[in-house]
């Protein structure tokens, strides 16, 4: 017991961890896009419970908000309303490129591994409190990121709004439904 | 303790998987979805070092990243519908127009 | 101004009516009276300078000076260095001079000139206003090539006029050139005297190397002083400045052209090949006489040709049916005792005889062209006779000139080849330079000469005028005398042809060496060789006797008078030309050899000209094929050379450019097989590139 509650920290993390490569896992080689797309859910889920555990409850919030309710649903809307038929009792993996491809895999990230070696850092949560100060002061992570938001990096939030404009006229673009899109002479989908 | 390393060692791994999966599986959908993967192991990177150097910096700079997922969610799915309404298909291999 | 100042005037006046002629009244075709009118001016007003300058020299300065009138340098070469070794200056003068011997020459070549210009008036007066025009401008321009000649005071001014009255003997010769052979005969003559005119210029050169000057005034003293120093270069000169003579004075071996110039005109054949251009040579021998009085051997050699001359021509005018051919061999064979003359010492006598023969001979051809001119053109005396009676001016002055070239006394003929055959044989009798005996020959030579000359040219008036005209009918009717212009020079030629001669009476027969004038007159050039002590006379006077002489002055005139018999016996009476028919039958061989000139041209012919025109093939065959091989050698060898280039550039210069082409091709093809369009494919292939930089960034780390 005592053990648990000494280690609580490392032991929430190596569980969440785990539960997240596994769903990570689950996201690369489910079939059924429906199941890929739940597993996915949960690794937002559990990326969300390492913030939090990482101070940044401001972001675990945008994550579950953007990420879980936001993405997953148009993800699975997606599959749903373009009736994405099933790929078949064909492969999951395309063959000749799989073996291949987890070898690029690896050695990019054994080479990261390197780096990662290579560089000295030190254990320890420094930086908790400061996570929720701005000046000095103590005023909680989420108002301290919107100070930082729109007083030092508004140009680069004014520009990604710009960016999320586009895309969503990008969106509908592509998701007109008119003879371009669809090639000469062929039926458009209602 | 757990420290930067650790979640930078997951952080490496979901991004491995994430990459592995963008170049092997033959579902577009899914294709997708391995890239968001990839966004999700990159914010745990700039949480875990916003945490332990103490700068909100990458806080915010991972609250941008979301904010760019999303938008090219929006995009990717839309190339999804209308490669679907031009192939009816969602096998990625099917769509090398521009092939030569 | 004197007019012996202005003797350069004197060839110019000709000169200027030569171009008026020619480029005007040539080109208009004016009238014949302006063209003769110009003509005459020209010639005319050359006689009147020409002998206004001599009486006035004669008066003012005296027959001892040489007169010398220089126009202007002519010719400015550098320094030569002539045999001696001195440096000398080539300065050579437009100059002219007057002396004795050039004022004679004056004297006679611009009156006959002038005479025979007013004839050709007459007899050139069927020809159309152009061809008028023509042939009194190449007279006169003859005059005035002519007049340069004599008139010159060094040899190359000689050489101007000689190589002139070259050119005018070509233009007046082929004055009919639409007819063939008239244009054959005008070649013949230009180039047999090129041949004479090659050795001339060799004489030119050579008389610099040796005297640094060309210049009668200075070489002939030079010379004259150092007799043995320039012997052996004076024999050189002499024999060189002969061979011009040969071909300008139509001697042995180059007289051929001589006959074939009767193709001319008569009037043309009258003033150069009779009075003038022909005697040119014996005046260049004249008047380098000092040259030749240093050489006996160049003596000799004039001599003898002179004399062999002489007999060969007249045996074949023997025997010559056309009457100029007669009179063409009658000239050759006095030139020859003109050079006769010269080659024995007798230099005063040679142009005494140059005088002389200018009026008989001129005479003789005037009065043959008057013959032709009324017979209609008929030129074979064969087809003549009896024209005594249709044409008694030209039957008179005719037989006057005759009598004359025959050597009868009084006439004029006779003094001055008397004279020559006297040198001649005084030259055996004092065994002049050693040759004595080779000079009694020529002298034997000589006389049989002046017996074949009387002979033919009595054959000549006797088978022209006398007896029945054998012309036919036709022609009889057209018989007629001349008209003014062309008795009125006969005369005058022929009242010279009797009293002309007084000028040169041997007075020394009479004791009075004072009555001749010709002698006392020419005495100043002949000037005192080394230290001889008598002026001018190197031949012995005392060699004959006084007797002796006046033996031989009665055997010329009988041996003349014989001929002439012999040619009455032939060619008059009821047995006209039976006889010499028959002395042809009886020597069959040697009529034909005469008949036909020993065949020199045929000679010639076959030797000479096919010699040089075979020599002249062979270098043209050498040209054509090896040098022109060669050419074409190296065209063909560029041909080659750049076929072989080209194929190098179309398989190795293009296979390389191909080459590249090709690699990139292949290049691309194996690229083309990265752009699957398999959006995957890419994806792994940025994760390796990810992982290679991401190891050279370590490895640039580590080091």
């Amino acid at each position: 017991m005592d053990f648990l509650v000494a280690n609580f920290g490392a032991i929430l993390f190596y569980v969440v961890a785990t539960i997240t490569v596994a769903a990570a896992v689950g996201v690369v080689t489910l079939r059924n896009p429906v199941h890929a797309a739940v597993s996915l859910l949960l690794t937002f889920l559990m990326v969300a419970v390492l913030f939090v555990m990482s101070h940044a409850e401001f972001l675990a919030a945008v994550q579950v908000l953007v990420y879980a309710g936001g993405i997953m649903v148009l993800y699975l809307f997606v599959i749903m309303l373009a009736r994405i038929k099933d790929l078949g009792p064909g492969k999951v993996f395309l063959s000749g490129l799989a073996p291949l491809a987890v070898l690029a895999g690896v050695v990019l990230g054994c080479l990261i591994a390197i780096g990662i070696l290579l560089g000295s850092m030190a254990a320890g949560d420094g930086g908790a409190a400061a996570m929720t100060a701005v000046d000095g002061e103590a005023i909680g992570n989420t108002e301290a990121v919107g100070w930082l938001l729109y007083l030092k990096y508004l140009v680069p939030f004014e520009v990604v709004s710009v960016v999320l404009l586009v895309a969503m006229i990008g969106a509908i673009v592509f998701g007109r439904r008119d003879a371009a899109l669809a090639g000469a002479g062929e039926e458009v989908e209602p | 303790m757990i420290g930067a390393t650790h979640y930078v060692a997951l952080s490496l791994i979901l991004l491995c998987i994430g990459v592995v999966g963008l170049m092997v599986r033959r579902n577009f959908i899914t294709v997708l979805m391995s890239l968001e993967l990839m966004f999700n192991a990159v914010n745990v990177n700039l949480i875990a070092f916003s945490f332990r150097l103490g700068d909100l910096a990458g806080q915010v700079l991972a609250m941008f990243v979301i904010t760019i997922a999303a938008a090219e969610a929006a995009i990717g799915l839309g190339l999804i519908i209308a490669l679907v309404r031009l192939k009816d298909t969602v096998a990625l291999e099917e769509a090398d127009e521009m092939g030569g | 101004m004197k007019f012996y100042d202005l003797i350069w005037l004197i060839p110019i006046l000709p000169l200027l009516g030569a171009i008026c002629n020619g480029f005007v009244s040539n080109r208009l075709g004016l009238k014949k009276s302006v063209t003769h009118g110009v003509a005459l001016l020209g010639s005319g007003l050359a006689w009147l300078l020409g002998w206004a300058a001599i009486v006035q020299w004669i008066l003012d300065l005296g027959i001892h000076h040489t007169h010398v009138v220089r126009l202007y340098s002519w010719i400015q070469g550098g320094s030569l260095r002539i045999l001696d070794g001195s440096l000398a200056e080539v300065d050579i003068a437009a100059s002219f001079q007057l002396d004795a011997v050039s004022a004679l020459m004056v004297f006679f070549v611009t009156f006959v000139g002038f005479l025979i210009h007013v004839y050709s008036i007459g007899y050139m007066h069927d020809e159309s206003d152009r061809a008028y025009a023509r042939y009194f401008s190449f007279l006169n321009l003859f005059m005035f090539s002519m007049l340069v000649l004599v008139l010159g005071s060094n040899l190359a001014v000689l050489f101007v006029g000689w190589e002139g009255v070259g050119l005018c003997s070509y233009l007046l010769i082929g004055f009919y050139f639409e007819k063939d052979w008239c244009a054959a005969a005008g070649m013949k003559a230009f180039i047999v005297n090129r041949i004479g005119d090659w050795g001339f210029l060799l004489a030119i050169f050579a008389t610099f190397m040796v005297f640094g000057t060309l210049e009668f005034t200075e070489f002939f003293p030079a010379a004259a002083a150092h007799p043995e120093h320039f012997a052996s270069a004076a024999t050189l000169i002499g024999l060189l400045l002969f061979v011009g003579a040969i071909g300008k004075s139509a001697q042995i071996p180059l007289y051929v052209w001589l006959p074939d110039a009767m193709a001319g005109p008569t009037p043309v054949s009258a003033l150069i090949h009779a009075a003038t251009m022909v005697t040119a040579g014996v005046y260049m021998v004249v008047r380098c006489n000092v040259i030749y009085r240093l050489s006996p051997t160049a003596m000799l050699v004039v001599a003898i040709v002179g004399g062999l001359t002489a007999i060969f021509a007249a045996t074949i005018g023997l025997v010559q049916n056309d009457i100029k051919k007669v009179l063409a061999y009658s000239t050759v064979s006095q030139l020859g005792y003109m050079f006769l003359g010269a080659g024995v010492g007798a230099f005063v006598a040679a142009i005494f005889h140059v005088l002389t023969h200018a009026y008989f001979k001129a005479c003789l051809f005037l009065g043959s062209g008057s013959v032709i001119h009324a017979c209609g053109g008929e030129q074979d005396i064969r087809k003549m006779g009896g024209l005594k009676k249709h044409m008694p001016t030209t039957y008179w002055t005719f037989l006057v000139a005759t009598l004359a070239i025959s050597g009868i006394p009084i006439f004029a003929g006779f003094f001055s080849k008397d004279e020559i055959l006297f040198k001649a044989f005084e030259a055996g009798a004092s065994d002049l330079n050693r040759f004595g005996s080779a000079y009694y020959v020529l002298w034997i030579l000589g006389m049989v000469g002046a017996v074949l000359t009387a002979f033919y040219m009595f054959r000549l008036v006797f088978m022209t005028f006398h007896g029945e005209f054998r012309g036919g009918e036709e022609a009889a009717h057209h018989l007629h005398e001349s008209p003014w212009t062309m008795t009125m020079p006969l005369v005058v030629l022929g009242v010279l042809s009797i009293f002309g001669g007084l000028v040169g009476v041997p007075g020394k027969l009479f004791h009075h060496p004072e009555w001749n004038l010709v002698e006392r007159f020419l005495e100043p050039i002949l000037l005192p060789i080394g230290h001889a002590a008598e002026g001018g006379h190197d031949v012995s006077h005392h060699a004959v006797s006084f007797g002796l002489e006046w033996g031989l002055v009665v055997l010329s005139v009988a041996v003349a008078s014989f001929g002439i018999w012999l040619a009455y016996r032939f060619y008059m009476g009821t047995e006209a030309l039976v006889r010499p028919q028959r002395l042809a039958e009886h020597f069959p061989l040697a009529y034909k050899l005469l008949l036909n000139k020993y065949w020199m041209d045929e000679i010639y012919g076959a030797t000479v000209i096919s010699g040089t025109v075979k020599g002249s093939r062979l270098l043209w065959e050498f040209d054509a094929r090896v040098v022109d091989g060669a050419v074409n050698g190296t065209a063909l060898t560029t041909v080659g050379s750049s076929f072989i280039s080209g194929i190098f550039d179309l398989r190795v210069v293009d296979g390389a450019v191909n080459l590249i082409a090709t690699c990139y091709d292949v290049a691309s093809r194996w690229f083309r097989k990265l752009q699957v369009g398999f959006a995957q494919g890419y994806a792994m292939v940025m994760v390796f590139g990810a992982a290679i930089l991401l190891a050279v960034y370590y490895l640039f780390k580590l080091n």
